[in-house]
């Protein structure tokens, strides 16, 4: 991954910015959004008067219990806002240094499509979809739109963070120029495709900023099991008044329970430790994609990530490395290997495409043949052209061709000698290509031998696909390739299945089929052609190196254009979920100490025989409310690393990663109040902070 | 003598097991509309009734057609059975001449029967007429089982259909459940407990004379005794087999002739889990996924084993103080208080746990008299929202609610958005069931607040102490979670407790039957979504053992504090010598 070359903001900093954010946040406004912190916010108001009015003399209990009690609820408050600015805080930093980039340049305003064009200079705010500028060597591309004219390199740094410039070109699949990007060198004329504001650059400014943030389906469902646990939490509190009393009064001892420590009882119950930390989950798992360098357009995106367990891999680039390469030389019988690398080595010392040069590349390794000049010997290079589909080069009376079978077949009179057919039929069996070689001299034209051409796999693919099965995930790669050749690479890359002689509406197809049978879809694309399959997909990754369409359609931008990426992809949104679900868990389990060290307390003045349930042996009911209390509100920062850089994930099935959790944050959950509290207990005792026996 | 119990309430769940598992399969067999063995005698008489009733079987619901048709069908059943109570006095059938119920009880006792909780605030014998009981309340116990059984049935569907937009007929539901599983299993069930002394009679009360007449103050001098008869059996039968528990006499079936013998004590504990305990089996046959089907039993029979072991270890400690009071050996003795002697302490303590276990409420002996933690026992297999196994139908969508908050969570943590047999969990289920898990708890904190700060409600408490809280909590406890037991110290027939248990048993059956509805029918708008190793497991110990967690995590957190200040102070207290 390339070092990014912004958002080298210092921690301090951050932390300052999120300090004072988690003050502003305090506007009930902000709160009400978040009605678990709500809750606590409404309880911290209350005491605060309780307080007071305590002050006066005429306090349930002594203003010092009270008032501890207050401050440690608007720590809750204070501690959950802290973690949501501090989550946001990274993408702020991001977003300024994205902001740096959009800067006011003027756009030469082209009359019509054409380089010499009569232009008017204008500020970029004002120009519209649709119209068209020029840009040249050096100047900012003001806009995002389309080449429509030329070729280019432009530095695009600014959005992705990748110093190595890149071509852009009019037609094909680089035509998509992006606002704040240098042109470097050459020309482009632009047709522009987005309205000031609505720029690629906003977009990402507003997302990684976090201001367009919606709550995300899963969140939402998550909110409303909180808040059924707050209103029935609300409920038990607020019933315990007239119970508290009627039981006061059977017992003939005591009074209703204070409401401070109702609010005290109820802000310990209601889960405010996922609650507090929720948004801060969600804002860091699209940060942690951020990192990654991808862009995701929405968060219900990385949600539906980590449902996916379909992933559809184009073959090039992704399992296999780009191109095919030369792998052996197969000679015709009575030649030797020696004469069929040199000549084929000759026919591809002018062939640029990545074919010919793994030729030249094994004829060096394999028989020491070194590359030569061929200006020298008089060589005239005949490129590959539809109409011929071969290649070659025309030495002085010699003519070597190489190509595919049936190419050479008609250029060596029509048929080719049986061991030659038959090699070449075991290699497409193999799923490799056959290049067959010949030459024309004296002796009339010959054919030397064939070239085995290979697809090679990446280093390290299998053992990814095995571990995507291991959790679930089904993988299809996706090629043009013809279905033995597919067969074969599929064999050896592992990938569960494949779809050969793929088109993209085929692309689309299956898609669609996979989705009927409630499959979760990822795939990644670039080209115009595979909109319509990124639209129809669940995860859609868009390499940043595609077409505006592409990109349009995808609902992730991968800024790398590394297809592999999808797998990462899948385990952020993973993490993300398996995080909310451990915290809620271990908010959740946290309650049962919590009345442990509550409910003796709060009724020892009604029943002292309810002390056998204080099973932490705390000091004293203030003691004991007070700790969980504090207990309830530091658990919160305690817990923000967790939140911010996700549980552990581990590519293990279902049953071994719900075991895993279940132990560290559903056990864990239950045992660590216990100790949190016992300590906070000593503590608290020891500082004297307590002085009332409640 | 505590082991010998333990052994005799495995043997009532593993009875209750073994007439299940084929019954589960059975009824899938039933609402699939599939032959079945009694096919040729009953789909005559089933035709008959949808002609009669001009009901097109084929006609599929919306889930609010559906929930529309249950809750209309719960009205005007509510409706009938009150008038009928009302007009007893001048219909035939009325041997002893018994005239109109008054309103409020009326009210009380015609939702009570609807909504299948069977809280009796009145006597039967002395009450109703045989017809108002035969032709009012045993058909309730019918029809307010297939209800609820109907409602299960229909979130069957929604969870195992695919991309569906109904969930089945109300009416084709209701008249399958009460022909082909209820009435076949009562008739059966009632000739059985005939053989064992249980009267079924049309004929009055007979007279007794006494050989020994009562003597001394407050006895009228009389040598003979009134013993109402009545038709039994028949009522009894369905009384326990669709967890109604509304007895023909006001003794329930602690009556002689409601329940007679040791023998016939297990059998109606048998006959009360039967078809709860069968529905987890309908669920793995609709959903093909058996090991499901098992592990939700495996959590009912825990909750419910777990609860039966505590009631008998406590009532098998009775109370210390009758020990300090007692012989020479002051040997701790069981509490026999309020329990039957041909049945003694601890099958009265089996029978607790499965009445409340199951919503049934049928009691025989008083749950009042139990010992702190004895009492505590039922009153906890009830806040636990009747899912140990539950009432008919009742209990597996209780369960199922639970399973789906459990499976939300669960979910998260194996990286999932989350789903159920296939199914995305998504805002709007979540809504639906965090409204069902909210209501209940919400109906009887806030109805047991009202009743101790309100005069009328705090003049029903009979009893000092935290007892006196117990009363009350139960009360309410048993009419949200329709079960219908009673600590039977409470005053309960007044008009506040007649008219805040009757709107409380309404609002705890219809209020939690929509949102079960309107999930049923979201979920069956869904695609399913196929099972990888990415999918929480939904079998075996680790998912029953959160499962478990969950519905005991749930339960304790809600009602911790009441119970703290009810029968945990109370168990304390008593080992401190204070009994209330």
């Amino acid at each position: 991954m390339a070092p990014r070359s912004f958002g080298v903001v210092s921690r301090g900093s951050w932390v300052r910015q999120a300090l004072v954010a988690a003050v502003v946040k305090l506007n009930p406004v902000h709160q009400v959004r978040n009605p678990v912190m709500f809750v606590v916010e409404v309880g911290g108001i209350l005491t605060t008067v309780l307080w007071v009015q305590a002050w006066t003399g005429r306090g349930e209990a002594p203003a010092s219990f009270i008032g501890q009690v207050t401050l440690w609820l608007w720590f809750t408050v204070l501690f959950a806002n802290f973690a949501e600015a501090l989550a946001e805080g990274r993408g702020k930093a991001h977003a300024e240094a994205l902001r740096r980039t959009r800067r006011d340049v003027m756009a030469r305003r082209l009359q019509s499509p054409e380089r010499d064009s009569p232009y008017e200079v204008v500020p970029a705010q004002d120009l519209r979809k649709g119209e068209f500028v020029l840009v040249e060597a050096g100047d900012i591309v003001p806009v995002d739109g389309e080449a429509v004219l030329g070729v280019a390199a432009v530095d695009e740094s600014a959005i992705t963070g990748e110093s190595a410039p890149v071509i852009r070109e009019s037609g094909g699949d680089r035509s998509a120029v992006t606002g704040g990007t240098r042109i470097l060198s050459d020309w482009l004329v632009i047709r522009v495709t987005a309205n000031p504001g609505e720029t690629f650059l906003d977009h990402m400014i507003a997302l990684v900023e976090g201001a367009r943030r919606k709550k995300t389906p899963n969140e939402v469902a998550l909110g409303v099991l909180l808040t059924s646990f707050t209103i029935v939490f609300l409920l038990v509190c607020a019933t315990l008044l007239p119970i508290s009393s009627h039981s006061a009064m059977a017992a003939g001892r005591g009074t209703t329970v204070p409401l401070t420590m109702l609010v005290a009882l109820l802000v310990a119950l209601i889960p405010t430790t996922i609650g507090g930390l929720l948004s801060a989950i969600g804002i860091a798992g699209m940060n942690r994609l951020v990192k990654r360098n991808v862009l995701a357009l929405s968060g219900r995106a990385i949600e539906a990530a980590g449902d996916v367990d379909v992933l559809l891999l184009d073959k090039t680039g992704t399992i296999t490395l780009g191109n095919r390469q030369a792998v052996a030389f197969l000679p015709a019988t009575g030649l030797d290997e020696k004469t069929l690398a040199e000549a084929a080595q000759l026919a591809s010392l002018a062939d640029e495409t990545p074919e010919g040069r793994s030729i030249v590349v094994l004829a060096k390794e394999r028989h020491g043949l070194r590359a030569r000049d061929l200006q020298a010997t008089g060589a005239v290079f005949v490129p590959f052209t539809a109409h011929t589909r071969m290649s070659g080069v025309d030495l002085p009376g010699r003519q070597i061709r190489k190509g595919a079978a049936d190419a050479i077949r008609a250029w060596v009179g029509g048929s080719l000698p049986a061991d030659i057919e038959a090699t070449v039929r075991e290699i497409a069996t193999g799923g490799g290509t056959p290049l067959v070689v010949a030459e024309a001299g004296d002796g009339g034209r010959r054919v030397l031998g064939v070239v085995h051409l290979k697809d090679v796999v990446k280093g390290g693919i299998r053992e990814r696909f095995e571990q995507l099965r291991r959790i679930g995930i089904q993988t299809v790669m996706i090629t043009g390739d013809n279905p033995l050749t597919a067969a074969a690479i599929a064999a050896e890359s592992g990938v569960d299945d494949f779809l050969a002689e793929a088109k993209p509406e085929d692309k689309l197809r299956l898609i669609r089929e996979l989705q009927a049978q409630g499959h979760i879809v990822a795939m990644t694309g670039d080209g115009t052609n595979d909109a319509p399959a990124l639209a129809q997909a669940d995860v859609a990754v868009a390499m940043n190196t595609g077409t505006q369409a592409a990109k349009e359609a995808a609902n992730m931008i991968d800024l790398d254009s590394n297809p592999t990426k999808l797998i990462d992809i899948v385990e952020v949104g993973k993490q993300l979920l398996m995080t909310r679900g451990a915290l809620t868990t271990f908010s959740l389990a946290n309650d049962i100490a919590k009345y442990f060290a509550i409910i003796p307390a709060m009724f020892a003045p009604i029943y002292p025989e309810l002390k056998v349930l204080n099973l932490m042996a705390l000091h004293n009911p203030a003691s004991a409310i007070l700790s969980a209390i504090i207990f309830n509100a530091l658990i919160i920062p305690a817990l923000i690393p967790i939140a911010l850089r996700g549980v552990r994930y581990r590519a293990l099935d279902a049953g071994a990663l719900l075991r895993q959790n279940l132990l560290v944050y559903g056990l864990g959950g239950v045992a660590v109040p216990f100790l949190g509290i016992k300590v906070i207990d000593w503590i608290v005792v020891a500082l004297g902070m307590v002085g009332w026996g409640g | 003598m505590m082991f010998a119990a333990v052994i005799h309430g495995a043997s009532v769940i593993a009875a209750a097991l073994a007439i299940a598992w084929p019954l589960g399969r059975y009824i899938a067999r039933v609402f699939r509309g599939d032959r079945t063995t009694l096919h040729g005698v009953l789909h005559p008489i089933e035709r008959a009734c949808y002609r009669m009733c001009r009901i097109d079987p084929a006609a599929e619901m919306t889930w609010s057609a559906y929930a529309t048709a249950t809750v209309l069908f719960g009205a005007v059943s509510v409706t009938g059975l009150y008038l009928l109570q009302r007009v007893q006095g001048n219909l035939p059938l009325n041997p002893l001449h018994l005239s109109a119920v008054r309103p409020d009880l009326a009210f009380n006792t015609a939702v009570s029967f609807v909504t299948n909780t069977n809280w009796q605030a009145y006597v039967g014998e002395q009450t109703m007429s045989t017809l108002t009981q035969m032709t009012g309340l045993a058909v309730q116990n019918f029809a307010s089982a297939a209800t609820g059984l109907a409602v299960a049935v229909a979130l069957i569907r929604g969870l195992t259909r695919r991309e569906a937009a109904t969930l089945g007929n109300f009416w084709v539901d209701l008249t399958r459940s009460v022909l082909y599983v209820l009435l076949p299993l009562a008739l059966l069930f009632a000739l059985i407990l005939v053989s064992q002394g249980v009267v079924q009679t049309f004929g009055g009360p007979v007279e007794a004379h006494l050989l020994n007449p009562p003597q001394g103050a407050g006895h009228a001098p009389t040598d003979i005794q009134v013993i109402p008869r009545g038709p039994v059996a028949s009522q009894e039968s369905i009384k326990l087999l669709g967890t109604n528990g509304g007895g023909y006499f006001g003794a329930n079936s602690a009556h002689p002739f409601e329940n007679p013998t040791p023998f016939s004590n297990w059998l109606e504990m048998v006959a009360m889990l039967v078809i709860p305990f069968a529905l987890p089996f309908t669920l793995g046959e609709f959903a093909g996924h058996r090991r499901h089907a098992w592990t939700l039993w495996v959590v009912m029979a825990t909750l419910l084993f777990v609860g039966m072991g505590v009631a008998v270890w406590s009532e098998a400690q009775g109370n210390p103080l009758v020990a300090e009071a007692g012989g020479m050996d002051k040997v701790p003795s069981p509490n026999l208080e309020g329990k039957e002697v041909r049945f003694g302490p601890l099958d009265s303590a089996l029978f607790a746990a499965v009445t409340t276990g199951t919503s049934t409420g049928a009691v025989d002996s008083s749950h009042d008299s139990y010992t702190p933690l004895g009492g505590l026992v039922p009153l906890w297999l009830m806040l636990l929202g009747e899912v140990a196994p539950g009432g008919v139908g009742s209990g597996l969508y209780g369960m199922l609610v639970m399973v789906v908050i459990a499976v939300f969570v669960a979910g998260l943590m194996v990286g999932r958005t989350p789903e159920y047999l296939g199914k995305k969990i998504e805002p709007f289920e979540m809504k639906m069931a965090a409204l069902y898990f909210l209501i209940m708890p919400a109906l009887i904190l806030v109805a047991t607040a009202l009743a101790l700060v309100t005069p009328e409600g705090a003049r029903g408490i009979t009893n000092p102490g935290p007892h006196g809280l117990s009363q009350v909590l139960y009360a309410f406890t048993s009419a949200a979670n329709n079960n219908g037991s009673a600590f039977a110290g409470l005053l309960a027939d007044s008009t506040f407790y007649n008219t805040a248990t009757g709107l409380i048993m309404f609002m705890g059956r219809f209020w939690m039957m929509i949102p079960v509805l309107a999930m049923a029918g979201s979920l069956a708008r869904k695609k399913v979504r196929p099972v990888t190793a990415g999918t929480l497991p939904l079998h075996g110990f680790l998912f029953a053992g959160w499962l478990l967690a969950v519905i005991l995590i749930a339960g304790a957190l809600n009602f911790l504090p009441v119970l703290a200040l009810g029968p945990v102070v109370e168990h304390l207290l008593m080992a401190q010598g204070r009994s209330f």
